[in-house]
Protein backbone atom coordinates (compact mmCIF):
# COMPACT_ATOMS: atom_id res chain seq x y z
CA UNK A 1 0.00 0.00 0.00
CA UNK A 2 1.07 3.54 -0.69
CA UNK A 3 2.11 5.41 2.42
CA UNK A 4 2.38 9.16 2.26
CA UNK A 5 4.73 9.52 5.21
CA UNK A 6 7.98 7.75 5.93
CA UNK A 7 9.24 6.24 9.18
CA UNK A 8 9.09 8.40 12.31
CA UNK A 9 12.38 10.15 13.11
CA UNK A 10 11.53 11.36 16.59
CA UNK A 11 8.45 10.54 18.68
CA UNK A 12 8.38 13.92 20.41
CA UNK A 13 8.44 16.13 17.30
CA UNK A 14 7.45 13.78 14.48
CA UNK A 15 4.91 11.48 16.14
CA UNK A 16 2.89 9.25 13.85
CA UNK A 17 0.53 6.72 15.42
CA UNK A 18 0.21 5.01 12.03
CA UNK A 19 3.90 4.14 11.89
CA UNK A 20 3.97 0.36 12.50
CA UNK A 21 6.59 0.92 15.23
CA UNK A 22 4.12 2.99 17.27
CA UNK A 23 1.64 0.32 18.35
CA UNK A 24 4.35 -2.31 18.61
CA UNK A 25 6.24 -0.13 21.13
CA UNK A 26 3.48 2.11 22.48
CA UNK A 27 4.11 1.60 26.21
CA UNK A 28 7.80 2.43 25.86
CA UNK A 29 7.11 5.46 23.67
CA UNK A 30 4.65 6.92 26.21
CA UNK A 31 7.01 6.24 29.12
CA UNK A 32 9.89 7.90 27.26
CA UNK A 33 7.81 10.97 26.41
CA UNK A 34 6.47 11.28 29.97
CA UNK A 35 9.84 10.75 31.61
CA UNK A 36 11.53 13.03 29.08
CA UNK A 37 9.28 15.86 30.23
CA UNK A 38 7.16 16.01 27.08
CA UNK A 39 3.48 15.94 28.05
CA UNK A 40 2.37 16.94 24.52
CA UNK A 41 4.05 15.46 21.45
CA UNK A 42 3.71 17.08 18.05
CA UNK A 43 3.91 16.25 14.39
CA UNK A 44 3.65 18.17 11.13
CA UNK A 45 2.03 15.14 9.53
CA UNK A 46 -1.69 15.07 8.68
CA UNK A 47 -1.77 18.86 8.45
CA UNK A 48 -0.55 19.23 12.04
CA UNK A 49 -1.17 16.93 15.00
CA UNK A 50 -0.71 17.18 18.77
CA UNK A 51 -0.73 14.30 21.24
CA UNK A 52 -1.09 14.93 24.98
CA UNK A 53 -0.02 11.80 26.82
CA UNK A 54 -0.66 12.46 30.51
CA UNK A 55 -3.97 11.58 32.17
CA UNK A 56 -4.55 15.19 33.25
CA UNK A 57 -4.13 16.62 29.75
CA UNK A 58 -6.09 13.87 28.01
CA UNK A 59 -8.87 14.47 30.55
CA UNK A 60 -8.74 18.21 29.92
CA UNK A 61 -9.09 17.87 26.14
CA UNK A 62 -11.88 15.30 26.47
CA UNK A 63 -13.87 17.67 28.66
CA UNK A 64 -13.23 20.82 26.60
CA UNK A 65 -15.87 20.89 23.87
CA UNK A 66 -15.31 24.60 23.21
CA UNK A 67 -11.71 24.47 22.05
CA UNK A 68 -11.89 20.98 20.54
CA UNK A 69 -14.50 19.58 18.18
CA UNK A 70 -15.42 15.94 17.60
CA UNK A 71 -16.25 16.55 13.92
CA UNK A 72 -13.16 14.52 13.11
CA UNK A 73 -12.19 11.53 15.23
CA UNK A 74 -9.94 9.48 12.95
CA UNK A 75 -6.74 11.31 12.12
CA UNK A 76 -6.07 11.38 8.39
CA UNK A 77 -4.84 13.87 5.83
CA UNK A 78 -8.36 14.98 5.00
CA UNK A 79 -10.90 16.81 7.09
CA UNK A 80 -14.52 15.63 7.43
CA UNK A 81 -16.86 17.05 4.83
CA UNK A 82 -20.18 16.24 6.48
CA UNK A 83 -21.48 19.49 7.95
CA UNK A 84 -22.08 20.00 11.66
CA UNK A 85 -23.87 19.31 13.92
CA UNK A 86 -24.43 15.70 12.82
CA UNK A 87 -20.97 14.89 11.48
CA UNK A 88 -20.06 11.74 9.57
CA UNK A 89 -20.79 9.23 12.37
CA UNK A 90 -23.25 10.62 14.97
CA UNK A 91 -23.20 10.92 17.91
CA UNK A 92 -19.43 10.37 18.23
CA UNK A 93 -18.77 13.05 15.59
CA UNK A 94 -21.33 15.49 17.02
CA UNK A 95 -20.72 18.36 19.40
CA UNK A 96 -23.07 19.79 22.04
CA UNK A 97 -25.90 20.54 22.13
CA UNK A 98 -26.91 18.25 19.23
CA UNK A 99 -24.67 15.52 20.60
CA UNK A 100 -26.75 14.85 23.68
CA UNK A 101 -29.98 14.42 21.72
CA UNK A 102 -28.39 12.09 19.19
CA UNK A 103 -26.68 10.11 21.96
CA UNK A 104 -29.83 9.64 24.04
CA UNK A 105 -31.48 7.87 21.09
CA UNK A 106 -28.82 5.19 21.17
CA UNK A 107 -28.29 4.81 24.93
CA UNK A 108 -31.29 2.52 25.68
CA UNK A 109 -30.35 -0.32 23.28
CA UNK A 110 -26.80 -0.24 24.74
CA UNK A 111 -27.73 0.03 28.43
CA UNK A 112 -26.33 -2.73 30.67
CA UNK A 113 -29.70 -4.39 31.10
CA UNK A 114 -30.46 -4.43 27.35
CA UNK A 115 -26.98 -5.74 26.55
CA UNK A 116 -27.11 -8.49 29.20
CA UNK A 117 -29.68 -10.27 27.00
CA UNK A 118 -26.87 -11.06 24.51
CA UNK A 119 -24.82 -13.13 26.96
CA UNK A 120 -25.99 -16.59 25.86
CA UNK A 121 -25.57 -15.77 22.15
CA UNK A 122 -22.04 -14.51 22.69
CA UNK A 123 -21.10 -17.57 24.74
CA UNK A 124 -22.42 -19.85 22.02
CA UNK A 125 -20.54 -17.91 19.35
CA UNK A 126 -17.26 -18.23 21.31
CA UNK A 127 -17.75 -21.96 21.69
CA UNK A 128 -18.53 -22.37 18.00
CA UNK A 129 -15.23 -20.65 17.16
CA UNK A 130 -13.35 -22.85 19.65
CA UNK A 131 -14.98 -25.96 18.17
CA UNK A 132 -13.94 -24.88 14.67
CA UNK A 133 -10.29 -25.03 15.72
CA UNK A 134 -10.67 -28.81 15.33
CA UNK A 135 -8.78 -31.47 17.26
CA UNK A 136 -6.35 -29.94 19.70
CA UNK A 137 -3.30 -31.90 20.84
CA UNK A 138 -1.99 -30.34 24.09
CA UNK A 139 1.63 -29.34 23.74
CA UNK A 140 1.46 -29.71 19.96
CA UNK A 141 -1.40 -27.64 18.55
CA UNK A 142 -0.85 -23.98 17.72
CA UNK A 143 -3.91 -21.79 17.15
CA UNK A 144 -4.11 -18.13 16.23
CA UNK A 145 -6.11 -16.50 19.01
CA UNK A 146 -6.57 -13.32 16.96
CA UNK A 147 -7.42 -14.77 13.55
CA UNK A 148 -9.33 -17.87 14.63
CA UNK A 149 -11.06 -16.35 17.63
CA UNK A 150 -10.93 -12.67 18.67
CA UNK A 151 -11.49 -11.13 15.25
CA UNK A 152 -14.74 -13.02 14.64
CA UNK A 153 -16.52 -12.27 17.92
CA UNK A 154 -17.49 -8.58 17.85
CA UNK A 155 -18.14 -8.49 14.10
CA UNK A 156 -20.67 -11.31 14.38
CA UNK A 157 -22.42 -9.72 17.34
CA UNK A 158 -22.74 -6.27 15.76
CA UNK A 159 -23.91 -7.80 12.45
CA UNK A 160 -26.67 -9.61 14.34
CA UNK A 161 -27.59 -6.48 16.27
CA UNK A 162 -27.82 -4.43 13.05
CA UNK A 163 -29.62 -7.21 11.21
CA UNK A 164 -26.86 -7.49 8.57
CA UNK A 165 -25.83 -10.84 7.03
CA UNK A 166 -23.20 -12.35 9.38
CA UNK A 167 -21.62 -14.09 6.37
CA UNK A 168 -20.49 -10.58 5.28
CA UNK A 169 -18.08 -10.41 8.23
CA UNK A 170 -15.05 -10.27 5.91
CA UNK A 171 -16.59 -7.32 4.08
CA UNK A 172 -17.13 -5.43 7.37
CA UNK A 173 -13.61 -6.13 8.54
CA UNK A 174 -12.18 -4.92 5.23
CA UNK A 175 -14.15 -1.66 5.46
CA UNK A 176 -13.00 -1.08 9.00
CA UNK A 177 -9.43 -1.91 8.10
CA UNK A 178 -9.44 0.65 5.28
CA UNK A 179 -11.01 3.32 7.47
CA UNK A 180 -9.05 2.97 10.69
CA UNK A 181 -5.76 1.35 9.67
CA UNK A 182 -4.95 2.80 6.27
CA UNK A 183 -5.00 6.40 7.46
CA UNK A 184 -1.61 6.97 5.95
CA UNK A 185 -2.88 6.62 2.39
CA UNK A 186 -3.64 9.23 -0.24
CA UNK A 187 -6.95 10.95 0.29
CA UNK A 188 -8.50 9.68 -2.97
CA UNK A 189 -8.02 6.08 -1.89
CA UNK A 190 -9.70 6.79 1.45
CA UNK A 191 -12.64 8.50 -0.24
CA UNK A 192 -13.05 5.45 -2.43
CA UNK A 193 -13.29 3.23 0.67
CA UNK A 194 -15.95 5.44 2.22
CA UNK A 195 -17.87 5.47 -1.07
CA UNK A 196 -17.94 1.68 -1.18
CA UNK A 197 -19.06 1.47 2.43
CA UNK A 198 -21.89 3.93 1.78
CA UNK A 199 -23.02 1.92 -1.22
CA UNK A 200 -23.06 -1.30 0.84
CA UNK A 201 -25.01 0.37 3.63
CA UNK A 202 -27.55 1.81 1.20
CA UNK A 203 -28.42 -1.71 0.11
CA UNK A 204 -28.82 -2.90 3.71
CA UNK A 205 -30.89 0.12 4.72
CA UNK A 206 -33.17 -0.22 1.69
CA UNK A 207 -33.68 -3.86 2.54
CA UNK A 208 -34.69 -2.87 6.09
CA UNK A 209 -37.13 -0.24 4.81
CA UNK A 210 -38.79 -2.97 2.74
CA UNK A 211 -38.62 -5.62 5.46
CA UNK A 212 -38.59 -3.99 8.91
CA UNK A 213 -37.62 -6.26 11.79
CA UNK A 214 -36.49 -6.18 15.39
CA UNK A 215 -32.94 -4.90 15.04
CA UNK A 216 -30.90 -1.73 15.40
CA UNK A 217 -31.19 -0.70 11.76
CA UNK A 218 -34.99 -0.74 11.95
CA UNK A 219 -34.75 1.04 15.30
CA UNK A 220 -32.67 3.83 13.70
CA UNK A 221 -35.12 4.11 10.80
CA UNK A 222 -38.10 4.53 13.15
CA UNK A 223 -36.73 6.47 16.09
CA UNK A 224 -37.65 10.14 16.32
CA UNK A 225 -35.52 13.15 17.16
CA UNK A 226 -37.61 16.13 18.20
CA UNK A 227 -40.66 14.65 16.49
CA UNK A 228 -38.96 13.80 13.20
CA UNK A 229 -37.44 10.62 11.88
CA UNK A 230 -33.69 10.76 11.40
CA UNK A 231 -32.20 12.06 8.16
CA UNK A 232 -30.87 9.22 6.03
CA UNK A 233 -27.33 10.60 6.49
CA UNK A 234 -27.80 10.30 10.24
CA UNK A 235 -29.06 6.69 10.01
CA UNK A 236 -26.15 5.72 7.78
CA UNK A 237 -23.65 7.62 9.90
CA UNK A 238 -24.80 5.90 13.08
CA UNK A 239 -24.50 2.51 11.38
CA UNK A 240 -20.96 3.43 10.28
CA UNK A 241 -20.21 4.32 13.88
CA UNK A 242 -21.54 1.02 15.23
CA UNK A 243 -19.61 -0.97 12.63
CA UNK A 244 -16.35 0.92 12.93
CA UNK A 245 -16.44 1.36 16.69
CA UNK A 246 -17.75 -2.09 17.44
CA UNK A 247 -15.39 -4.32 15.50
CA UNK A 248 -11.66 -3.55 15.71
CA UNK A 249 -11.92 -2.17 19.22
CA UNK A 250 -13.27 -5.20 21.07
CA UNK A 251 -11.36 -7.58 18.82
CA UNK A 252 -8.21 -5.73 19.93
CA UNK A 253 -9.15 -5.86 23.61
CA UNK A 254 -9.79 -9.61 23.44
CA UNK A 255 -6.53 -10.20 21.57
CA UNK A 256 -4.42 -8.09 23.93
CA UNK A 257 -5.94 -9.82 26.96
CA UNK A 258 -5.20 -13.26 25.55
CA UNK A 259 -1.68 -12.11 24.61
CA UNK A 260 -1.19 -11.06 28.24
CA UNK A 261 -2.39 -14.44 29.50
CA UNK A 262 -0.19 -16.26 26.95
CA UNK A 263 2.86 -14.44 28.31
CA UNK A 264 1.96 -14.30 32.05
CA UNK A 265 1.16 -17.83 33.22
CA UNK A 266 0.67 -16.74 36.86
CA UNK A 267 -2.27 -14.52 35.87
CA UNK A 268 -3.73 -17.26 33.70
CA UNK A 269 -3.44 -19.66 36.65
CA UNK A 270 -5.15 -17.19 38.95
CA UNK A 271 -8.08 -16.75 36.55
CA UNK A 272 -8.39 -20.51 36.18
CA UNK A 273 -8.26 -21.11 39.94
CA UNK A 274 -10.42 -18.17 40.96
CA UNK A 275 -12.83 -17.24 38.19
CA UNK A 276 -14.39 -14.58 40.46
CA UNK A 277 -11.21 -12.51 40.14
CA UNK A 278 -12.54 -11.62 36.67
CA UNK A 279 -14.55 -8.79 38.26
CA UNK A 280 -11.25 -6.91 38.67
CA UNK A 281 -9.14 -8.61 35.98
CA UNK A 282 -11.51 -7.46 33.25
CA UNK A 283 -10.91 -3.83 34.15
CA UNK A 284 -7.16 -4.34 34.46
CA UNK A 285 -7.07 -5.78 30.93
CA UNK A 286 -8.96 -2.68 29.81
CA UNK A 287 -6.65 -0.34 31.70
CA UNK A 288 -3.34 -1.89 30.76
CA UNK A 289 -4.25 -2.67 27.14
CA UNK A 290 -6.93 -0.11 26.31
CA UNK A 291 -7.27 -0.39 22.54
CA UNK A 292 -8.78 2.97 21.60
CA UNK A 293 -7.08 6.29 20.98
CA UNK A 294 -9.62 8.93 20.00
CA UNK A 295 -8.98 12.25 18.29
CA UNK A 296 -10.37 15.76 18.08
CA UNK A 297 -9.88 18.71 15.76
CA UNK A 298 -8.78 22.01 17.23
CA UNK A 299 -11.88 24.23 17.01
CA UNK A 300 -10.11 27.57 17.21
CA UNK A 301 -6.58 28.91 17.58
CA UNK A 302 -5.56 28.83 21.24
CA UNK A 303 -2.64 28.20 23.55
CA UNK A 304 -2.79 24.80 25.24
CA UNK A 305 -0.24 24.65 28.06
CA UNK A 306 2.31 26.43 25.91
CA UNK A 307 1.38 24.64 22.68
CA UNK A 308 0.21 27.04 19.96
CA UNK A 309 -2.72 25.04 18.63
CA UNK A 310 -4.25 26.14 15.33
CA UNK A 311 -7.80 25.54 14.16
CA UNK A 312 -8.17 22.34 12.11
CA UNK A 313 -5.08 20.68 13.51
CA UNK A 314 -5.57 17.21 14.97
CA UNK A 315 -5.29 16.28 18.62
CA UNK A 316 -4.81 12.61 19.39
CA UNK A 317 -6.48 11.49 22.61
CA UNK A 318 -4.49 8.46 23.72
CA UNK A 319 -6.66 7.13 26.55
CA UNK A 320 -4.35 4.06 26.67
CA UNK A 321 -1.44 6.38 27.58
CA UNK A 322 -3.56 8.12 30.24
CA UNK A 323 -4.24 4.68 31.72
CA UNK A 324 -0.52 4.17 32.29
CA UNK A 325 0.19 7.51 33.93
CA UNK A 326 1.87 6.94 37.31
CA UNK A 327 0.42 10.25 38.55
CA UNK A 328 -3.00 8.57 38.62
CA UNK A 329 -2.35 4.83 38.84
CA UNK A 330 -0.22 3.16 41.45
CA UNK A 331 2.29 0.81 39.80
CA UNK A 332 0.90 2.02 36.48
CA UNK A 333 3.31 -0.10 34.46
CA UNK A 334 2.40 -3.32 36.30
CA UNK A 335 -0.52 -5.56 35.45
CA UNK A 336 -2.25 -6.32 38.76
CA UNK A 337 -4.88 -8.94 38.08
CA UNK A 338 -6.96 -8.02 41.14
CA UNK A 339 -6.39 -4.24 41.13
CA UNK A 340 -9.24 -2.90 43.26
CA UNK A 341 -8.93 0.81 42.58
CA UNK A 342 -9.09 1.36 38.86
CA UNK A 343 -10.54 4.56 37.41
CA UNK A 344 -9.26 3.70 33.93
CA UNK A 345 -10.31 5.67 30.89
CA UNK A 346 -10.42 2.83 28.35
CA UNK A 347 -13.89 3.92 27.25
CA UNK A 348 -13.01 7.60 27.19
CA UNK A 349 -13.85 10.41 29.55
CA UNK A 350 -16.63 12.97 29.43
CA UNK A 351 -19.63 13.19 27.14
CA UNK A 352 -18.35 10.78 24.48
CA UNK A 353 -17.93 7.79 26.82
CA UNK A 354 -18.02 4.75 24.54
CA UNK A 355 -21.66 4.03 23.79
CA UNK A 356 -20.91 0.32 23.39
CA UNK A 357 -18.90 -0.09 26.59
CA UNK A 358 -21.42 -2.49 28.14
CA UNK A 359 -21.37 -4.65 25.02
CA UNK A 360 -17.57 -4.50 24.81
CA UNK A 361 -17.23 -5.58 28.45
CA UNK A 362 -19.65 -8.44 27.97
CA UNK A 363 -17.86 -9.67 24.84
CA UNK A 364 -14.43 -9.33 26.41
CA UNK A 365 -15.42 -11.12 29.62
CA UNK A 366 -17.13 -14.02 27.88
CA UNK A 367 -14.40 -14.35 25.24
CA UNK A 368 -11.72 -14.69 27.93
CA UNK A 369 -13.85 -16.93 30.15
CA UNK A 370 -14.61 -19.39 27.35
CA UNK A 371 -11.06 -19.44 25.97
CA UNK A 372 -9.57 -20.06 29.41
CA UNK A 373 -12.22 -22.66 30.23
CA UNK A 374 -11.37 -24.58 27.03
CA UNK A 375 -7.59 -24.00 27.23
CA UNK A 376 -6.56 -23.58 30.87
CA UNK A 377 -2.91 -23.40 29.84
CA UNK A 378 -1.39 -21.86 26.71
CA UNK A 379 1.72 -19.89 25.73
CA UNK A 380 2.85 -17.55 23.01
CA UNK A 381 4.39 -19.43 20.11
CA UNK A 382 5.66 -17.10 17.42
CA UNK A 383 5.53 -13.45 16.47
CA UNK A 384 2.69 -11.13 17.34
CA UNK A 385 1.66 -8.66 14.66
CA UNK A 386 0.15 -5.46 16.07
CA UNK A 387 -2.45 -3.34 14.31
CA UNK A 388 -1.60 0.05 12.84
CA UNK A 389 -3.35 3.29 13.81
CA UNK A 390 -5.68 4.47 16.54
CA UNK A 391 -6.95 1.01 17.52
CA UNK A 392 -4.22 -1.07 19.14
CA UNK A 393 -4.32 -4.83 19.37
CA UNK A 394 -2.72 -8.01 18.02
CA UNK A 395 -3.77 -8.94 14.50
CA UNK A 396 -1.86 -12.24 14.60
CA UNK A 397 -1.43 -14.07 17.88
CA UNK A 398 -0.09 -17.63 17.61
CA UNK A 399 -0.44 -19.58 20.86
CA UNK A 400 0.50 -23.14 21.69
CA UNK A 401 -2.19 -24.92 23.65
CA UNK A 402 -0.67 -26.70 26.65
CA UNK A 403 -3.81 -28.11 28.24
CA UNK A 404 -7.42 -28.66 27.28
CA UNK A 405 -10.52 -29.55 29.24
CA UNK B 1 -10.60 9.91 51.27
CA UNK B 2 -12.78 8.49 54.01
CA UNK B 3 -11.41 5.78 56.20
CA UNK B 4 -14.28 3.35 56.12
CA UNK B 5 -12.89 1.25 58.90
CA UNK B 6 -12.59 4.00 61.46
CA UNK B 7 -13.81 3.26 64.93
CA UNK B 8 -15.80 6.43 65.33
CA UNK B 9 -17.36 6.79 68.75
CA UNK B 10 -20.27 8.61 67.20
CA UNK B 11 -22.83 6.58 65.29
CA UNK B 12 -22.85 7.85 61.76
CA UNK B 13 -24.92 7.17 58.72
CA UNK B 14 -23.11 6.62 55.43
CA UNK B 15 -24.78 7.37 52.15
CA UNK B 16 -23.55 7.03 48.56
CA UNK B 17 -24.18 9.96 46.30
CA UNK B 18 -24.05 10.07 42.48
CA UNK B 19 -23.45 13.40 40.79
CA UNK B 20 -25.69 13.05 37.74
CA UNK B 21 -23.91 15.93 36.00
CA UNK B 22 -20.63 14.01 36.13
CA UNK B 23 -22.00 10.49 35.53
CA UNK B 24 -21.40 9.37 31.93
CA UNK B 25 -22.72 5.85 32.33
CA UNK B 26 -19.49 3.88 32.65
CA UNK B 27 -21.48 1.50 34.89
CA UNK B 28 -18.54 0.54 37.07
CA UNK B 29 -20.54 1.33 40.22
CA UNK B 30 -23.48 -0.76 39.07
CA UNK B 31 -21.15 -3.74 38.58
CA UNK B 32 -19.32 -3.31 41.89
CA UNK B 33 -22.10 -2.05 44.17
CA UNK B 34 -25.31 -3.61 42.89
CA UNK B 35 -26.98 -3.36 46.31
CA UNK B 36 -26.43 0.37 46.41
CA UNK B 37 -26.62 1.56 42.82
CA UNK B 38 -28.94 0.79 39.94
CA UNK B 39 -28.97 2.10 36.37
CA UNK B 40 -31.82 3.72 34.46
CA UNK B 41 -32.93 2.97 30.89
CA UNK B 42 -30.12 5.17 29.59
CA UNK B 43 -27.48 3.29 31.58
CA UNK B 44 -26.91 6.17 33.98
CA UNK B 45 -26.37 5.51 37.67
CA UNK B 46 -29.08 6.07 40.25
CA UNK B 47 -28.77 5.33 43.96
CA UNK B 48 -31.13 2.74 45.36
CA UNK B 49 -33.60 4.26 47.87
CA UNK B 50 -31.79 7.08 49.67
CA UNK B 51 -28.32 5.62 49.21
CA UNK B 52 -27.89 4.52 52.82
CA UNK B 53 -25.00 2.09 53.18
CA UNK B 54 -26.19 -0.73 55.45
CA UNK B 55 -23.74 -2.64 57.67
CA UNK B 56 -21.84 -5.06 55.43
CA UNK B 57 -22.15 -2.87 52.34
CA UNK B 58 -19.17 -0.65 53.13
CA UNK B 59 -16.88 -2.49 50.69
CA UNK B 60 -19.35 -2.05 47.86
CA UNK B 61 -19.53 1.66 48.61
CA UNK B 62 -15.75 1.97 48.73
CA UNK B 63 -15.31 0.15 45.41
CA UNK B 64 -17.98 2.25 43.70
CA UNK B 65 -16.13 5.42 44.68
CA UNK B 66 -12.68 4.09 43.80
CA UNK B 67 -13.60 2.96 40.31
CA UNK B 68 -15.59 5.81 38.84
CA UNK B 69 -13.56 7.27 35.95
CA UNK B 70 -15.48 10.56 36.17
CA UNK B 71 -15.20 10.96 39.96
CA UNK B 72 -19.00 11.13 40.09
CA UNK B 73 -19.51 9.07 43.26
CA UNK B 74 -18.92 10.23 46.79
CA UNK B 75 -19.77 9.00 50.25
CA UNK B 76 -21.47 11.47 52.53
CA UNK B 77 -21.63 10.91 56.22
CA UNK B 78 -24.59 12.10 58.26
CA UNK B 79 -24.68 11.98 62.02
CA UNK B 80 -27.52 9.72 63.03
CA UNK B 81 -30.15 11.24 65.25
CA UNK B 82 -30.48 9.90 68.78
CA UNK B 83 -33.73 8.17 68.22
Amino acid sequence: MASVYGPVKDWETDLDHADPEYNANAHQIWDDLREGGCPVAHSDRYGGMWAPITHALVHEVAYDTENFTSQGIIVSQGRPEVPPPVGPAPPITSDPPFHQMARRLLLPPFSPKAIAAWEDDIRELCNTLLDKMGDIEPGESVVDAALQYAQSIPVNVIARMLGFPPEDEDIFRTFVHRIVEQVNEPLEERMEAFGELDAYLDVQVREHIEHPRDDLTTYLLNVELEGNKLEMEHVRGSIVLLLVAGIDTTWSAIGSSLWHLATNPEDLQRLTDEPEVMLFALEEFLRAYAPVTMARLVAKDHDFHGCPMKADEWVLLPFPAANRDPAVFKDADKFIVDREENRHAAFGLGIHRCLGSNLARLELRIAIEEFVKRFPSFELDGDVRWSVGQIRGPRELPVRVLATT
Amino acid sequence: MLDLHCQCPMVSLMKVHVDSELCQGHNRCYALAPDLIDVDDYGEAVVIADGTVAPGQEDQARLAVANCPEFAITIVEDEASDA
